[in-house]
Order: structure tokens, then C-alpha cells, then sequence
């Protein structure tokens, strides 16, 4: 793990000084769900670094809240209008937004999707975002090794993103599942497995107060769990109120995704027995310099190997390491999470 | 005196009781119609009572000490945030910034304590004090500067939650760090137990809140005042009652209600988080509405939005426990928001 991000970390700075040449008078878009979200104020943070290291001028866009469409099919149009050389975009609406990308790139604009992947995945010219089959297989497979034998009758608490089931929320979980060894079904979909050890899914809106909710609900269908799989790390703080407010918070182990500073705290005190970080100031800035770059040549970024997009990096950070499943300390975690 | 002075001997056969609004139609229909006008708290206490029954024989766990105190743990900062929006709506009016004024009340409380390093007390108080200032500004555009209700609360509604995004940088506050440093800002998640059933100090505020509300409703001037002011405005100007204060009163009461509220949400989720209660005003106007409380003023009891606000609690948790799609939810209760109205509507008619 160490080594990909190391590896990354290279390639940003041979293209940064490959691109670095020619960069002057080029425009950028970020076109993010919000700017409210630390991760995405972290991305715009890691884009407007990067571009005024280039010299390109970036412009950034936000939906008001996450799920608003409109407002990010406008800032499409802006840029066209506005002649940009390439726009980063993380959707809230993978599918419907990709007439509008689609009449961006016939405008000769490269699309890069940040985070998360357009539907289908090549509306977009490249997409560099975190592996999130992988990081949910990475605290699958934690939770597993950690439970032992006892992983065999676990009592499972799903605690998803949303009903509407987006690409990112259905890979977290169906990686957490695969990772912890339950049979997906279609893997597309959450909520189509069999296995009797899932108790069941509910949806948080990925906030404090819809994880403490979810997990009553599914407390009160089985007041027995103990594994609890959250969307991200804020679902995971609110999961366990609720379990504290029954005096189960020490026998239950909950996992997350994310890598947010408050998220990694929560490990090293115990709340969240780990957690998979992503990088988002690494995607952002990979995509200034992927646009600078084509910009300059034409060259359009290449997926990672075996994968159909950029892969940016995920790693899981853990205080209680199993063996078989590698991992960074919180230590480490603390130095590279964001927000 | 002579005969023709004798006025009263004159009315000694006129009938002699006050001036009354007889109820001379005595249909079934009618009688429930008027029981209604009378107690517009009752329907919603139906509706709640029958729903109970239902999910008790149709859902597992439902009957369970665990599950029905969950109920009141769900509902309480929407009950809290719908007393306040209550009582905006007996005035005519609508208040669609209560959960923003709910969530940054929460953040000043939070990052006056953290940020400046105030004792958590004064912070608390600053929360609320922040609470009532937004329902002030609420009070005196609508009151003074006479501007309509849903525009004023429109823009504060976005003016306040940018100001929350903007102050707080969305950033949490770890419900850990609230434990270790300042206690006080959980006060309301505080629990005890009675016979298996699970309560917190926020339950316990919002039952108490809405019987101080009852009380001051019916039987202070002021409440009479506000019933007036959202009944017709002139006249209740005409009768003597200062409707620019009364209007004003309501709107900081609201605001500061809301802050309470804030400092709930606080206990009941551990951290101090600004993305939290982004749907308050919509899930405060829908508990009101069921509770069957008159979006025209002037009609409804309080009671009426506490049941209302039950409703949508037993609903979410009874379909969950059913194992229904959470969609269900949402269309039943759009089913029950357009009853309730069409229901207030007809009682409207007994007086026509």
C-alpha cells in the first residue's frame, strides 16, 4: 500500500514537471456535489494547489446539496462557454449527467470524473477515484480475521448510503461483504444477499444523525449485532450513540471508509475498529496536472492496470493489524487523512 | 311609574339565557364534525392509537419497552422543532428556517466552546441567545417590515444555513471530545431507565415543552392573542391586542425553542454536526400538519403536533420493523399530510 501511494506521489511530480511547461493560459473546472463536505473542500484545496503551481486558472462549482443536478449541468455549460481545456467532475447523478459531459468532451473538453464514477464509467474521457470495492473488501476482510470462529455467526448491521443505491455506496458494501466472505448475489445491487448473519440495510444519508437512526432501526429488528458496516465515518460516529445508549459500544465492532482527521481519531480511541482512507487532494491534484497535460500534447490519462479507472489509493488504518490483511497505523493515518 | 314605563314587565316573558351558538343539527356526521371544532386534537390521537394497534399486530418487536421508547427518542427533535413551527402556524405564518436555526445554534454552542475556550454554560447560552436573535429578525421583518411569512423564512433559511457552513467550515465535533471537555452540551441525551423502558432528558424536555405550551396557549393572555392574531389580524388589532409584539414574541419564542432543539440534537447525536438536520423544516411542517393544526391560523392545538409528530415516528419505525421498503414511508405519509388537510377543510365548514 505504502509503495502505491509512494508510487503515486512519483508520477504527480513527473507529470507536474512535464506539464509545468506550458501551462499558462489554461482553463479548469472542479464541479463538486457541495463545498461543504470536508472531502470535497479538501479536493478543491488539493486542485487550487496544484493549479497555481501549473499556472492554469481553475474555476470551481458546487451543487448546493449532495443529489443537486441542475446546478452542476450549468457549471458544465459555463465551462464549455468559457472555453476550459478540461473539467473535473464528481457527479451526484452518475447517469443523467452524461448528456451534458457528453456535449462537453464534443467540445473538445477532457472529463475526468473524481471519485466517483460516471454510469457507464467511459461517459467520462478518464476517471481517477478511490477503489471502493477495495476499500470495503479491505475492512470486510479486517472484520473477519479480527472476529476469528466468531465470524461465523455474526450478527451483521448494514448501514448504507441511500435508497436510490449510488455506484459508491453499493461498491463499499458489496466489497465489505465480499471481503468478510458472504455471497453477494448481484453484485450491482445491496440488499439482494441471502446470508441469514445480515440483519439488515439501512440508510444514513452518510451523517451523524441518520447512522445513530439506522442503527436503531436495525437494533430493534436484532438487538444481537455485532459488526456494524458503515458508509463512512460520520455514519460510524452516529451507529455508536446508539449502541453506547444500550451499553453495547465495547462489544460491538464497527468498520468505515473514508479517512476524514475526526474518522481516524475515532479509531485510535476505540470507536471504529478501522477504517479505509481515501485520498482526495491526491485525486484532485492528479487531475489538474492529467488536464495540463492534455492540454499541452493531447495525451488523455490511462486507466490502472486490471481496473477501468485511475486508481488514487486506499489504505487501512488500524491500531489491531490481522495477518493477511496489510494495513498503516493510525499514526500514519493521522498524517495523511483530511478534513 | 305608569304601565306604559313597564319595560320590564314588558320582557319578563323574553328568553332570558346569554346569547349562544345553539348546535340544533343532530346527524351523527354532524356531531363527529363538531366534536372535531371542538378538540382538533382528536383525529391525530385516532390515527396514532389505530397505527399503534396496527403495527403492534402486524410488526414483530413492535410491542416491546425497546422499540416504543425508541419511538419517543426518534421524535423528539421534530417534536421540539414542531412546537416551535406550532406555533408560527397558529399565527398564519410558516417558519421554513427552524432547522438551520436548529443546527447553527448547535454549531455556537459547540465551537464557543471549543474555538474560544468558553465555559460550556456561557456557550450554551450564547447558543441560544443566537436561537432567539434569528427568530427576532424572523419577528420583525414579518411584523414590522410586514413582509409575508414564507419569503422571510425563505431567505433566512439559506442566509442561516450558509452562515452555519461558513462559520463552522463543516467541520465535526467528535462526540468524545464533547464527553472528556464539556458534558453539559449532552445534558439532553442524559438517559435513565423506568421498567425496561429507556428514556433521555430530551424526551422528557419535549413532553414538558409542549404541556408549558398547551397551558400558555389556553390559558394566558397571550396565548388567546396569538389564536387571535392568526385568526384576523385586524380584528385582533381592533380588539386591543398589539399584534406587532405578539407577532414578534412568537417568532423569538420560536427561534429560541429551536436553539433547545440544536442543543438536543446535540445530546441525541453525540457531536456537534452542521450537515445534521437538513429536512427539519420539512419533517416539522409535516408532524404540525398531520397534528391538524390550520396552515390558515388561528386553529389547532398543540397536542395536536405532538401526536402528529408520533405518527411519523410509529410509521418509519412500524414499516422498518415490517422489513417494507423506506419509500413506503414516505408515500404514506404524503397519503396522511393530504387527509389531514381535506379533514380540516370539512371541520372548517362547521362554522360556514
Amino acid at each position: 500500500m505504502k509503495k502505491l501511494l509512494a508510487g503515486t506521489a512519483l508520477a504527480l511530480m513527473a507529470s507536474g514537471g512535464a506539464a509545468m511547461a506550458d501551462g499558462h493560459g489554461v482553463t479548469a473546472c472542479l464541479i463538486t456535489k457541495t463545498d461543504t463536505n470536508p472531502f470535497f473542500v479538501k479536493m478543491r484545496e488539493g486542485a487550487m494547489a496544484a493549479a497555481e503551481e501549473l499556472g492554469i486558472t481553475l474555476n470551481a462549482y458546487a451543487g448546493q446539496v449532495d443529489g443537486d443536478h441542475e446546478t452542476q449541468v450549468a457549471a458544465i455549460e459555463t465551462c464549455i462557454a468559457d472555453g476550459a481545456s478540461g473539467i473535473l467532475l464528481t457527479a451526484s447523478d452518475t447517469s443523467a449527467i452524461t448528456t451534458a459531459v457528453q456535449q462537453a468532451r464534443d467540445a473538445g473538453i477532457l472529463v475526468i470524473a473524481l471519485d466517483t464514477p460516471l454510469d457507464p464509467i467511459d461517459a467520462a474521457d478518464a476517471t481517477f477515484a478511490t477503489d471502493n470495492f477495495e476499500a470495503g473488501r479491505l475492512i470486510g476482510a479486517w472484520a473477519a480475521a479480527s472476529m476469528g470462529d466468531a465470524a461465523a455467526d455474526a450478527r451483521i448491521a448494514m448501514l448504507d448510503l441511500a435508497v436510490s443505491q449510488p455506484t459508491v455506496g453499493v461498491l463499499r458494501d458489496q466489497g465489505f461483504l465480499e471481503g468478510f466472505g458472504i455471497d453477494l448475489g448481484d453484485p450491482n445491487r445491496w440488499g439482494d444477499e441471502e446470508d441469514p448473519r445480515i440483519v439488515g440495510n439501512a440508510v444514513t444519508a452518510g451523517n451523524e444523525e441518520g447512522g445513530r437512526t439506522a442503527m436503531e432501526e436495525l437494533l430493534a429488528i436484532d438487538p444481537m449485532i455485532n459488526v456494524v458496516y458503515t458508509i463512512n465515518e460520520p455514519a460510524a460516529a452516529g451507529a455508536y450513540e446508539a449502541l453506547r445508549s444500550i451499553g453495547r459500544e465495547n462489544d460491538v465492532l464497527i468498520v468505515s471508509v473514508d479517512g476524514g482527521c475526526p474518522g481516524v481519531q475515532n479509531v485510535a480511541d476505540g470507536v471504529i475498529g478501522a477504517t479505509s482512507q481515501q485520498y482526495p487532494l491526491l485525486m484532485a491534484s492528479l487531475g489538474v496536472q492529467a488536464i495540463a497535460q492534455f492540454a499541452a500534447d493531447g495525451t488523455v490519462p490511462q486507466p490502472s492496470e486490471g481496473l477501468d479507472f485511475f486508481n488514487t489509493g486506499v489504505a487501512l488504518v488500524t491500531d489491531t493489524p490481522v495477518d493477511g490483511v496489510d494495513s498503516v497505523s493510525v499514526a500514519e493515518g493521522t498524517d495523511l487523512c483530511w478534513g | 311609574m305608569n304601565a306604559q314605563d313597564d319595560y320590564e314587565s314588558a320582557a319578563k316573558d323574553a328568553a332570558t339565557n346569554v346569547a349562544e351558538f345553539a348546535d340544533t343539527r343532530k346527524s351523527p356526521i354532524h356531531r363527529i364534525q363538531h366534536a372535531l371544532h371542538v378538540t382538533p386534537s382528536l383525529v391525530p390521537l385516532v390515527v396514532l392509537i389505530a397505527s399503534l394497534v396496527m403495527f403492534g399486530i402486524f410488526a414483530n418487536n413492535f410491542f416491546t419497552p425497546f422499540a416504543l421508547t425508541l419511538i419517543l427518542q426518534q421524535v423528539q427533535i421534530v417534536g421540539i422543532v414542531a412546537a416551535a413551527q406550532t406555533l408560527v402556524i397558529l399565527t398564519a405564518g410558516i417558519d421554513l428556517s427552524v432547522g438551520a436555526i436548529m443546527v447553527l445554534s448547535s454549531v455556537v454552542m459547540g465551537q464557543f466552546t471549543f474555538r474560544y475556550g468558553l465555559p460550556p454554560e456561557v456557550a450554551v447560552a450564547c447558543g441560544l441567545m443566537c436561537g432567539a436573535l434569528c427568530g427576532f429578525i424572523n419577528g420583525f421583518l414579518v411584523a414590522v417590515m410586514k413582509l409575508p411569512p414564507f419569503i422571510v423564512t425563505l431567505g433566512m433559511w439559506q442566509i442561516v444555513l450558509a452562515t452555519n457552513f461558513l462559520y463552522s467550515k463543516n467541520e465535526t465535533i467528535r462526540s468524545q471530545d464533547i464527553e472528556a471537555n464539556a458534558p453539559i452540551l449532552q445534558f439532553f441525551g442524559t438517559r435513565f431507565e423506568i421498567g425496561g423502558a429507556v428514556f433521555t432528558y430530551g424526551v422528557v424536555f419535549l413532553v414538558i415543552l409542549v404541556m408549558v405550551l398547551a397551558y400558555a396557549l389556553r390559558h394566558t393572555a397571550w396565548g388567546r392573542h396569538v389564536y387571535a392574531v392568526g385568526d384576523d389580524p385586524e380584528a385582533a388589532e381592533l380588539s386591543g391586542v398589539n399584534v406587532r409584539k405578539t407577532l414578534i414574541s412568537v417568532y423569538m419564542l420560536s427561534g429560541l425553542i429551536c436553539a433547545f432543539a440544536g442543543w438536543a440534537l446535540i445530546g441525541r447525536i453525540g457531536s456537534v454536526s452542521p450537515t445534521s438536520g437538513q429536512f427539519a423544516n420539512i419533517e416539522s411542517i409535516t408532524a404540525v400538519v398531520i397534528g391538524g393544526i390550520s396552515l390558515f391560523g388561528g386553529r389547532g392545538s398543540i397536542l395536536g403536533t405532538f401526536f402528529g409528530a408520533l405518527i411519523v415516528g410509529v410509521f418509519t419505525l412500524g414499516l422498518r420493523l415490517m422489513g417494507a421498503d423506506a419509500q413506503w414511508t414516505y408515500l404514506l405519509i404524503g397519503v396522511l399530510i393530504i387527509t389531514a388537510v381535506a379533514v380540516d377543510q370539512w371541520i372548517r365548514k362547521v362554522s360556514a
